[in-house]
């Protein structure tokens, strides 16, 4: 048995593909449930339907995704170009200290410029920590790839020893946690009611910006062309090195402040230890699940972050373990990648056969 | 809302007791729904393991009268609020939020549902349907503290810590105040993994431990991991939060053992009889929420008998495991002779006695 490739893709299928995956992983979780002895339906539904059939259920959803889909839309410029930023969730963590940061700094202070300050801070913020293994690739050849996962990881150990040492709040016991913001540093809430907040509604223009400038502008050309074919793009005269660092600003920038957003937001107008479960790396998927387009990317974040609704709901309401949750995210991706191939290669049984036999 | 250390709190009980009378009636028919958040994997054999245990018991002691779901791996930040809103939204009368980082979620949450009752371990603010309770883990440091100083050749033992909060701070200084009372110079090297439940990483730390010539470890980590690295290595540790001597049946000395059972039962019938009230408790091995697992067969027998000393000397009140002279890392007197570290102290405890190499 062996895979052949398709002289011609079918464009139907490349955008079918996505919601064949989905619909086989209801098929293949409903099977699964009725394996683990649950109620197939009432599982299903306690999974996709219930944690949204509300107002406050579908903006519970809109706040998970917004983060998953903000990282994602920078982090798919790059990977269109061919460069690797798996540093997000550093990123992240880099925007909300600095973001937070300004917060803490005009604790106690109001006025309507606090929040845009915050905001510049976090973009800048998870610009420089992006900035540097953009420039490790660009001047010494490192891999990015490696550069941006390490940095993950000291972003978070930087934000423990905020929050552990000099930023910890008098008042809190000696407990990891910093001052909570002033009101002018919290994001508003759009929906009273809810915790949708203004952070969601500026997620949705830039994945509205990302998608012109990707299609419709010469940069978003310039972007495609240095992915797919790096030879050409070098004749053409598109520069591979400003290309490295155009992407790895951008996406550093978004998951910045992606980083504010949650912490000005959701998380309550403080920095605490953890600020993110891992959203940075989730984007990754997010961003592939979503073909790399900022519009597939929404309906990806919006499909991911009802997966987590859904497990936790499913453990309410059915009692199904979270694992499911886990395996349910595995089977998405599997079956993604599985139809994915099929689209682009078919099957052949037996032996190659030889040219004119 | 009012904030409160421990046993400061008094007059916020009274208006919930009110609201409780009229709701109790109209659940008598139907079953008490109870919602727990759990922050790891309940089969983590450590510390929501044991709360898990503690929720099956809440269910065998009161049968039909109670229906209990939980949540499991609730990271703690924006996701527990809604868990928590979502557990109260479909009708839970009371609500277990098992870990620190919940408090603010539990309160949030408890603002908008003010007929649903909350117990939030280990926190430190209580409102009129928001109650704390938290165990003296330290007391059976002590415990394990004399005996670790019994057992090292090397009199210096490693400790796993997971974040320097005072909870772990005051872990640290009651086993190493402990151990120092049968061994004067004995000292504890702390490694921090950053994490309460990390089997990888906490496997690292003890590795990394006994690689630097310490012949006993403590833990203040959820995983059974670093008792496995003592096992291979036919050295020895103790388990925390469960008896985790499944895992090191020779390696496993002791283990501090949370018994949340207990206390979920009182509090679980209080919400159906009506007559909950908000408190903040923190009770230890007296009342039994803190234990110790058996002996493992390596422990002799004039250890195992210190160890039931101190222990006896804990509940009767007659062994004090902050009693001074307490001096300071640095060598500072913090504590005089006669006295002790108050609770109050304690909880917010971020020093580290003479010894201590955190």
């Amino acid at each position: 048995m062996r895979l052949e490739k398709r002289a011609q893709v079918s464009q139907a299928m490349l955008w079918g593909s996505p919601i064949l995956a989905v619909l086989l992983t209801l098929v293949a979780g409903a099977l699964l449930f009725v394996v683990m002895g649950y109620d197939p339906f009432a599982s299903l539904r306690a999974f996709f339907v219930s944690p949204i059939n509300s107002t406050y259920g579908l903006s519970e959803l809109a706040v998970k995704a917004s983060p998953l889909v903000l990282i994602a839309t920078g982090l798919a410029v790059g990977f269109r170009a061919g460069v690797w930023n798996i540093g997000a969730e550093g990123q992240l963590t880099l925007g909300a200290i600095a973001g937070g940061g300004v917060a803490l700094l005009f604790w106690g202070m109001e006025g309507p410029w606090i929040l845009p300050l915050m905001c510049l801070a976090a973009i800048g913020g998870g610009m420089a920590w992006a900035a540097i293994p953009a420039f490790l690739r660009v001047r010494l050849g490192v891999s990015e790839i490696l550069v941006s996962l390490m940095l993950a990881y000291v972003a978070l150990l930087l934000l423990s020893a905020l929050v552990y040492g000099p930023w910890k709040n008098p008042e809190a016991f000696n407990f990891p946690e910093t001052r909570v913001f002033s009101d002018s540093a919290l994001l508003p809430i759009i929906l009273p009611g809810t915790r949708l907040h203004l952070g969601v509604a500026v997620t949705v223009v830039v994945v509205l910006l990302a998608w012109f400038f990707m299609t419709r502008t010469l940069f978003g050309y310039q972007v495609r062309v240095v992915g797919a074919a790096p030879a050409a793009a070098r004749y053409a005269g598109f520069s591979r090195d400003r290309m490295v660092w155009i992407s790895l600003l951008a996406s550093g920038g978004l998951a910045g402040l992606a980083g504010l957003f949650e912490v000005a937001g959701p998380v309550g107008g403080q920095l605490l230890p953890t600020i993110s479960p891992g959203y940075g790396f989730t984007a990754i998927i997010v961003a592939f699940l979503g073909r790399l387009n900022p519009l597939g990317i929404l309906l990806a974040g919006l499909v991911v972050a009802l997966s987590y609704l859904g497990g936790e709901n499913a453990q309410i309401e059915v009692g199904l373990p979270q694992a499911v949750t886990g395996v349910f995210q595995g089977m998405l991706l599997f079956f993604l990648l599985a139809t994915d191939v099929l689209v682009r290669y078919r099957v052949r049984f037996g032996a190659p056969r030889l040219a004119g036999a | 809302m009012k904030l409160s250390r421990r046993h400061l709190l008094g007059t916020a009980a009274a208006g919930s007791a009110l609201a409780a009378l009229p709701a109790a009636s109209a659940r008598a028919q139907s079953p008490l729904k109870v919602g727990f958040v759990y922050v790891g994997p309940k089969g983590d054999n450590g510390w929501s393991f044991r709360h898990d245990v503690a929720r099956l018991a809440v269910e065998e002691a009161l049968g039909d009268k109670v229906e209990t779901r939980y949540v499991e791996n609730v990271p703690e930040g924006p996701d527990a609020e809604r868990v928590i809103r979502q557990l109260a939204a479909t009708g839970q009368g009371l609500i277990y939020t098992t870990s620190f980082g919940f408090m603010n979620p539990t309160l949030k949450v408890a603002k908008q549902f003010p007929d649903v009752k909350f117990e939030h371990a280990t926190g430190y603010v209580t409102t009129p349907n928001v109650a704390v309770y938290n165990a003296r883990f330290y007391e059976g440091r002590s415990v394990i503290g004399t005996m670790a100083a019994m057992m090292s050749k090397k009199g210096v033992a490693g400790y796993i810590g997971s974040v320097p909060i005072p909870e772990v701070v005051m872990g640290i200084d009651a086993f190493t105040l402990a151990a120092q009372k049968v061994n004067p110079d004995f000292r504890t090297v702390v490694v921090w993994v950053n994490s309460w439940h990390d089997p990888g990483k906490e496997a690292d730390a003890a590795k990394a431990l006994f690689d630097q010539g310490v012949d006993i470890i403590a833990q203040h980590t959820d995983s059974a991991a670093p008792l496995q690295v003592a096992e291979q290595r036919g050295l020895y540790g103790f388990g925390q939060a469960a008896d985790q001597s499944a895992f090191a049946p020779e390696g496993q000395l002791t283990a501090i053992v949370d018994n949340w059972g207990p206390y979920y039962i009182k509090r679980t019938q209080e919400v159906i009889d009506g007559t909950w009230e908000t408190h903040d408790v923190w009770y230890g091995l007296k009342e039994g929420m803190v234990s110790l697992a058996p002996y493992g067969p390596a422990v002799p027998p004039d250890v195992a008998a210190a160890a039931d000393k101190v222990k006896a000397g804990i509940i009767d009140g007659s062994y004090q495991p902050f009693g001074g002279p307490i001096m300071d890392q640095s060598g500072a007197k913090r504590v005089a002779e006669g006295e002790t570290i108050p609770d109050g102290d304690l909880l917010k405890l971020d020093w580290y006695v003479k010894g201590v190499q955190a």
